[in-house]
C-alpha cells in the first residue's frame, strides 16, 4: 500500500477545522506535546512502516523547499 | 572502580610452563590459543576440547575478575551451557525469572514475560554474577585435560604470517614465544589483540552516565525485573531493580550526563539514593560502579587467523543483557566451524561465515540497545516529548505499553547466511533456515521425561537429523547424528509440543547445524537434497 494523498475526507474542511480547533486555548509547548500524542496514534493506525516512511519523507520536504525559499529570498534581497 | 567488600572468589596461580623454555625453531606451535578467560574465552575453549581439540587459554590476570558485571544469561545461553556439562550447575545457583514490570512515576504501566509456555527445560533467563559463571566455567576446564590454562600470561606481541602466527608472551618469569594456527581473541572491550592487528572499533559512545550498585539485604521484591520511568524516589530520570543469587540485588540508576564519576560513586552519596528506592537502610553494598557505554564493533571479526569474539569485537549498552549472551553465542557459532577447519573436513572460507552471521547479529544487538538507550536518555527535546506522549499513551493503550522501551531482552539472532538451504516446501510454522532450534519435552524409550535440547547434547556435536516418523526410514549420510521423533525407537511428543512447534508432519526433517540452528528443512527429504543441504551448511561447495 502506498501513502495516499488523493483527498479521502468528503468535508476537508471539516477535518482541518477539527485539528485547529483541538489546539485552540493551548500554549506552543502544550501543542506540541499534543502534536507528538495525535502522531503516534496516527502511525499506529496506519500501522504500515513503508506508508509511514513515505509520509515522513512527505513531510520532510516541507522543511528543505522551505529552507530553499529562504535562501532564495535572501539571495534576492541581497541582488 | 570496585569496593572492596567483594574479593574475588577464586585466586589462580601462575605456573611456569615447558613452553617457556623453548625458542627459535624450537618455539611450541599449538593449533588454537585463546586469548581471555572471560564467559567468552572459556566456554569457546571447552566447545573446542570437547571437539577433540587441544586449546592454549591465554589471561594476563591470575584471579576471575571483581564485581558482578553481566547477570542476566539468556536462555540461549544456558541452552550452550548445557552441552558443555555447567547447565544444571549455572541453574542451580542462578536466579530464574521470567516476567518484567515497567513503571512510570509510582504506577505499573505493564508487565511482560518473555516465556510464557511451558515445556521448555531452561527458562528465559537466570540472573547470576559473572564471578560464578567464571568459576563453574574453570571447574569445568579443571575435568578437560586437552585445555592448557595459563594465567598470568599477557600476549605483547603477534606476528601474522603465512601458515601461522607467532605470538610472544610476557610472564612473571619473562617473555617467552609460542606459535598457533589461530588465535581467538576474546580479550575484553579493552582487547590489546585489537589494536596489535589495527583495527578500528568505532560506534556511537552515550553521554548518559549510570550507576550500578549491587547491595546485599534481605527482601521480599519478587524475582522479577523491575524498570522505572521517573520513579518517585529519582525523578526524572531511569531506575531497574533486579535480584541476584546470595540476597544481592542489581540497582542501576541513570545520572546527570553532567555528574562528577569521582563523587557520585562514593558510598556516602550512593546510600541515600539507595535508601530513598528501597524505602529504608538495611543494605551492605557489595559493588557500586559508574558507567558510561558506547555501542560499536570491528569492521571484520576476522583479521588474518586473528578471530575476535564477544566484547572484543563488538560492544553494547547494558539495557538488554546482550553483552555476555552475544559474546557465548560467538563462541558457538565459531566453535564448531572452527573444528572443521582445523580437521580439515571444510574449508578455511567456513570461517569467513562467522564474520557474516555474527556481525549481522551485533549490529541486531547494537541496534536495539541503541533504541533502548535513546529512549531511556533522550537526545533533544522533541525525543523527549515523544518519549512522554509514548508513556502517557501506554497507560490507556495496547500500542503505547509495546512502544515503551525499558530494554528488549537478548533473543537469539535468525541468520541470512549462505549456508542455509532456502525452504523449497510450504511451511505454516517452525524455525526456518538460519534460525535456532526450539525445545520442546519428550519421553524416551526408556520413559524419561526429557528435552529436544538434551537429545541435542548428546548427539549435536556433529549435524543433526531431527526427523518426525512416518514409518519409513529417512536414507540420512553416514557422519550426522540423528533425533528421531515417533515412529519405531523414536521419542515419543506425548504433548505435541515438538510437532507443533517445528511445524511437524510425517516424514518431516530438520538439518541441524553443529551449533543447533536450522540449516535446511524437509517434508520428506530425498538423500541427495540432504547432501546437498549439509555440503552447503559446511560450506562445501
Amino acid at each position: 500500500m502506498a501513502l495516499s494523498t488523493s483527498s479521502n475526507f468528503a468535508k476537508p474542511d471539516d477535518a482541518f477545522r477539527a485539528i485547529v480547533e483541538a489546539h485552540r486555548g493551548l500554549s506552543d509547548e502544550q501543542s506540541a506535546d499534543f502534536d507528538a500524542a495525535l502522531v503516534l496514534i496516527l502511525a499506529n493506525h496506519i500501522g504500515d512502516l513503508d506508508v509511514l516512511r513515505e509520509a515522513l519523507a512527505l513531510a520532510r520536504r516541507r522543511m528543505i523547499d522551505a529552507s530553499q525559499q529562504q535562501q532564495q529570498q535572501q539571495q534576492a534581497s541581497r541582488e | 572502580m570496585a569496593q572492596a567488600s567483594n574479593q574475588a572468589k577464586t585466586q589462580f596461580g601462575y605456573r611456569r610452563h615447558p613452553d617457556q623454555d623453548r625458542a627459535g625453531h624450537d618455539v611450541a606451535e599449538h593449533p588454537v590459543v585463546v586469548v581471555g578467560a572471560g564467559p567468552v574465552g572459556l566456554s569457546l575453549a571447552i566447545d573446542l576440547a570437547q571437539r577433540g581439540h587441544r586449546v592454549v587459554l591465554l589471561d594476563d590476570a591470575d584471579r576471575i575478575g571483581e564485581g558482578s558485571r553481566a547477570i542476566c544469561f539468556s536462555k540461549r545461553s544456558l541452552e550452550y551451557w548445557d552441552r558443555l556439562g555447567v547447565g544444571d550447575r549455572m541453574v542451580a545457583k542462578g536466579v530464574v525469572w521470567s516476567v518484567g514490570k515497567i513503571f512510570h512515576g509510582d504506577s505499573q504501566l505493564y508487565q511482560f514475560n518473555l516465556l510464557p509456555e511451558e515445556g521448555h527445560k531452561r527458562p528465559a533467563f537466570i540472573n547470576l554474577q559473572q564471578f560464578y559463571a567464571e568459576a563453574y566455567l574453570v571447574d569445568r576446564i579443571g575435568e578437560l585435560p586437552a585445555i592448557d590454562l595459563r594465567w598470568r600470561n599477557k600476549v605483547v606481541g603477534l606476528d601474522q604470517r603465512n601458515d601461522d602466527i607467532a605470538l610472544t608472551i610476557e610472564t612473571p618469569d619473562g617473555p617467552y614465544a609460542t606459535r598457533a594456527q589461530f588465535v581467538i581473541a576474546c580479550d575484553g572491550a579493552r582487547s590489546s589483540l585489537r589494536k596489535m592487528v589495527g583495527a578500528e572499533f568505532s560506534g556511537q559512545a552515550f553521554e548518559d552516565q549510570f550507576l550500578i550498585a549491587d547491595v546485599k539485604m534481605t527482601a521480599a521484591f519478587p524475582t522479577e525485573r523491575w524498570f522505572w520511568f521517573d520513579p518517585p524516589f529519582h525523578a526524572g530520570r531511569s531506575a531497574l531493580l533486579h535480584k541476584q543469587p546470595d540476597d544481592v540485588w542489581r540497582i542501576d540508576l541513570q545520572l546527570s550526563r553532567y555528574a562528577d564519576p569521582a563523587v557520585e560513586k562514593q558510598p556516602e552519596n550512593v546510600r541515600p539514593r539507595i535508601a530513598r528506592m528501597l524505602g529504608h537502610d538495611k543494605f551492605e553494598f557489595e559493588w557500586i560502579s559508574l558507567y558510561k557505554f558506547q555501542c560499536r564493533r570491528m569492521d571484520r571479526f576476522i583479521h588474518g587467523r586473528v578471530i575476535f569474539a564477544g566484547d572484543a569485537a563488538h560492544q553494547v549498552s547494558p539495557f538488554g543483557a546482550r553483552g555476555a549472551n552475544s559474546g557465548l553465542e560467538d563462541a558457538e557459532n565459531l566453535a564448531w566451524k572452527l573444528d572443521r577447519a582445523l580437521r580439515k573436513s571444510s574449508p578455511e572460507a567456513l570461517l569467513e561465515t562467522y564474520h557474516v552471521e555474527r556481525s549481522a547479529a551485533a549490529d541486531e544487538n547494537i541496534r536495539e540497545s541503541t533504541r533502548a538507550t535513546d529512549f531511556m536518555a533522550p537526545n533533544s527535546h522533541q525525543e523527549a516529548r515523544l518519549r512522554k506522549a509514548v508513556l502517557s499513551l501506554a497507560k490507556e493503550t495496547e500500542f503505547g505499553k509495546r512502544m515503551v522501551n525499558g530494554g528488549r531482552l537478548s533473543v537469539p539472532s535468525i541468520y541470512d547466511t549462505p549456508l542455509s538451504t532456502t525452504d523449497s516446501d510450504g511451511w505454516r510454522g517452525g524455525p526456518r533456515p538460519g534460525a535456532s532450534m526450539p525445545d520442546a519435552p519428550v519421553t524416551s524409550t526408556a520413559n524419561e521425561d526429557t528435552f529436544l535440547t538434551d537429545s541435542f547434547v548428546r548427539e549435536g556435536r556433529r549435524f543433526t537429523l531431527l526427523e518426525f516418523g512416518n514409518g519409513a526410514d529417512i536414507d540420512a549420510p553416514q557422519e550426522i547424528g540423528v533425533i528421531r521423533i515417533g515412529g519405531e525407537g523414536g521419542l515419543v511428543d506425548a504433548e505435541g509440543l515438538a510437532i507443533k512447534r517445528y511445524d511437524a508432519e510425517p516424514g518431516t526433517a530438520y538439518l541441524l547445524r553443529p551449533d543447533g540452528y536450522v540449516a535446511a528443512r524437509f517434508r520428506h527429504p530425498t538423500r541427495s537434497a540432504l547432501d546437498a543441504a549439509l555440503a552447503r551448511a559446511a560450506g562445501l561447495d
